[in-house]
């Protein structure tokens, strides 16, 4: 960098540049506020699948899977689980949990209540139906 | 040392490292894991260990930024403390507070620590890295503050550099973007958008701010290279990451509910990401290059120099590799984000950490630089850590590819723990990296130990 470029002058930039974007992000995020209505799926939002976010988070089930892809790898996506395994699989393979296969993934029991098990499973549909612009590729996560 | 206060950088430091082979111990107990399934099953499930494995990494990132601070900052200003005291007690209460954490996760069902905890008041656990219980997200907050107060009123009696101001602007930010930890709306897209106001705004916002004051520090020490140019760097680099970074964030928001424009914004915002990163290893290596002074503390400019290529890998080339939103349609939550993950990671924010730690320490002990015989296992640790995170990011970037074809991209797509096993050759060499990288980690810590003829520190 030659000397006609200062400090000062990159100082200034630094400040400049930086204000611009923050206000551009906030603009977009505003915009976002706006149209999330149309793709998020609030209105379904009942008491049953505020539960099941509830005890979905308590129970740290991210610390195992992904949730629209975010979360940890070591278990199947369950943003689509709902359309692919449906309710009754979903709560049957809750309860037979952990399978003791030797040497295989273990998930724990957390001893939910059949009202617990309906929660959790309308968490996961409401959840299927946010529109995640045709995420994931397939079925499977 | 030049000033009597930047002692209190030590107990940080030291408790960094601890923190830092935690963190390691848990990466091998989860590596294990993926490929010995039940493995210290029900005692230790993977979800307990990964919450341990990345609670540690930030905490000890932490550590190491306010010792950092508290090193750095008397020097920038040149004046003591404003409380040396204040700074010894916070430091207490958030090694205990973390240590108490770190026992919750480990003795008690989470659901039980949460309810223990408060979370009923205002929900705000079970969050990915935000997992915290409600009392040690308050403690974070209440340590943070007191830390910033302390260091801001150091600033105001003292001289104000641009490396100061730059490193409390990005501390300032640190604290201030935690603060999303506390929302957390039963709306999900909702609650995903402003986690990332925490975690991307973080890692690839303020943090680099950060990141880029430490290594400009390191340099001006080593080099002997005017303030005035490096500085002018500083400005250029954490430029380049803003603008980039702060709509960067639109990369995260291609799946989760949020308007398409962002797979657009995002993409290409985010697709600049590793220009400050590369600006970061060509200034590095220039002002190595320039060098005034040789100083004695080679390891210290081995760390520097480490960093800005590693970020430059990790962040920069692994982050673009995946960043553009029609690769993210199939790439977004694989292995191919946990290679990513863990480069960007060790190769920005550990490293910079056990840069500022190498330099710092030996003058904490009284001397300029550390024995000749000293440095040379540093830099063998030094080497055996990074290569081994190389080799883990590689396989792991490995793993994903093979995941994303079968599972994603493949005509016919084959189920998520199919796919698992199929590449579980993989996570046995990561396993084995993760080995090494716990052997790297030894090393460094036996290299504090190592005696040896040293000069006085000046």
């Amino acid at each position: 960098m030659s000397g006609t470029f200062t400090k000062s002058m990159a100082r200034n930039i630094f400040y400049g540049g930086t204000v611009f974007f923050v206000l551009l992000f906030l603009a977009l995020s505003f915009d976002t506020m706006k149209e999330l209505p149309k793709r998020d799926n609030r209105a379904n939002l009942t008491e049953s699948v505020i539960n099941g976010k509830k005890l979905w988070e308590v129970n740290n089930c991210i610390g195992c899977h992904s949730l629209l892809g975010e979360g940890a790898y070591f278990a199947p996506e369950l943003g689509n689980v709902y359309p692919r395994r449906g309710p009754e699989f979903i709560k049957a393979w809750i309860q037979a949990m952990p399978t003791g296969a030797p040497g295989r993934r273990q998930m724990p029991n957390f001893g939910f209540t059949d009202q617990e098990l309906d929660d959790l499973v309308a968490f996961l549909k409401y959840s299927s139906e946010i529109n995640t612009a045709n995420w994931p590729p397939n079925i499977e996560g | 040392m030049q000033y009597k206060s930047q002692a209190v950088a030590k107990p940080y430091f030291i408790a960094a490292i601890a923190l830092f082979t935690g963190q390691i111990l848990f990466g091998l107990i989860m590596g294990l894991q993926y490929v010995v399934g039940d493995f210290l099953f029900p005692e230790i499930p993977f979800n307990v260990a990964r919450m341990v494995h990345t609670n540690l990494l930030i905490v000890w990132l932490l550590f190491g930024f306010m010792g950092a601070a508290y090193f750095m900052i008397p020097e920038e200003t040149e004046t003591e403390l404003y409380s040396p005291k204040l700074a010894i007690a916070m430091f207490w209460i958030f090694l205990v507070a973390g240590a108490l954490t770190i026992v919750g996760y480990l003795t008690v069902p989470y659901a039980t620590l949460a309810k223990m905890t408060g979370n009923d008041i205002l929900a705000t656990m079970g969050r990915e890295f935000l997992e915290q219980p409600l009392v040690t997200k308050i403690g974070i907050v209440v340590v943070a503050l007191a830390f910033l107060f302390n260091l801001s009123m150091t600033m105001l009696k003292g001289r104000k550099t641009s490396i100061g101001l730059v490193l409390l602007l990005g501390l300032w930010g640190l604290a201030i973007f935690f603060l999303f930890s506390f929302y957390n709306p039963h709306n999900l897209v909702l609650d995903k958008f402003f986690w990332w106001w925490v975690v991307h705004l973080w890692v690839e916002g303020v943090w680099e701010l950060i990141l880029g004051a430490l290594l400009a520090f390191v340099l001006i020490k080593v080099t002997g290279v005017d303030r005035e140019v490096i500085e002018k760097w500083l400005y250029v680099i954490i430029t380049l990451a803003l603008v980039s970074g702060i709509i960067g964030t639109g990369h995260h928001y291609f799946w989760i509910g949020t308007p398409e424009y962002w797979q657009w914004w995002g993409s290409i915002f985010s697709a600049l990401e590793p220009i400050p990163f590369f600006a970061m290893t060509v200034f590095a290596f220039n002002m190595v290059n320039r060098r005034r002074r040789d100083h004695p503390n080679k390891a210290a400019t081995l760390w520097a120099l480490g960093t800005g290529v590693m970020a430059f890998l990790g962040a920069g080339v692994w982050g673009f590799l995946h960043t553009l939103a029609p690769v993210n349609y199939y790439t977004h939550g694989t292995q191919i984000t946990a290679a990513h993950g863990h480069m960007a990671f060790y190769g920005a924010y550990a490293m910079v950490v056990l840069c500022i730690i190498s330099y710092a320490m030996p003058i904490l002990r009284g001397r300029a630089a550390n024995s000749a015989k000293a440095q040379v296992m540093e830099m063998w640790s030094f080497w055996l850590m990074t290569v081994s995170m190389v080799f883990i990011t590689l396989f792991l970037t490995a793993a994903g590819i093979v995941q994303v074809w079968l599972q994603r991209f493949s005509d016919t797509p084959i189920a998520f723990m199919a796919a698992q096993d199929q590449i579980s050759l993989f996570y046995w060499m990561r396993e084995v990296a993760g080995v090494f990288f716990l052997i790297g980690l030894l090393v460094y810590i036996a290299s504090f130990f190592v005696k040896g003829e040293t000069k006085a520190a000046a």
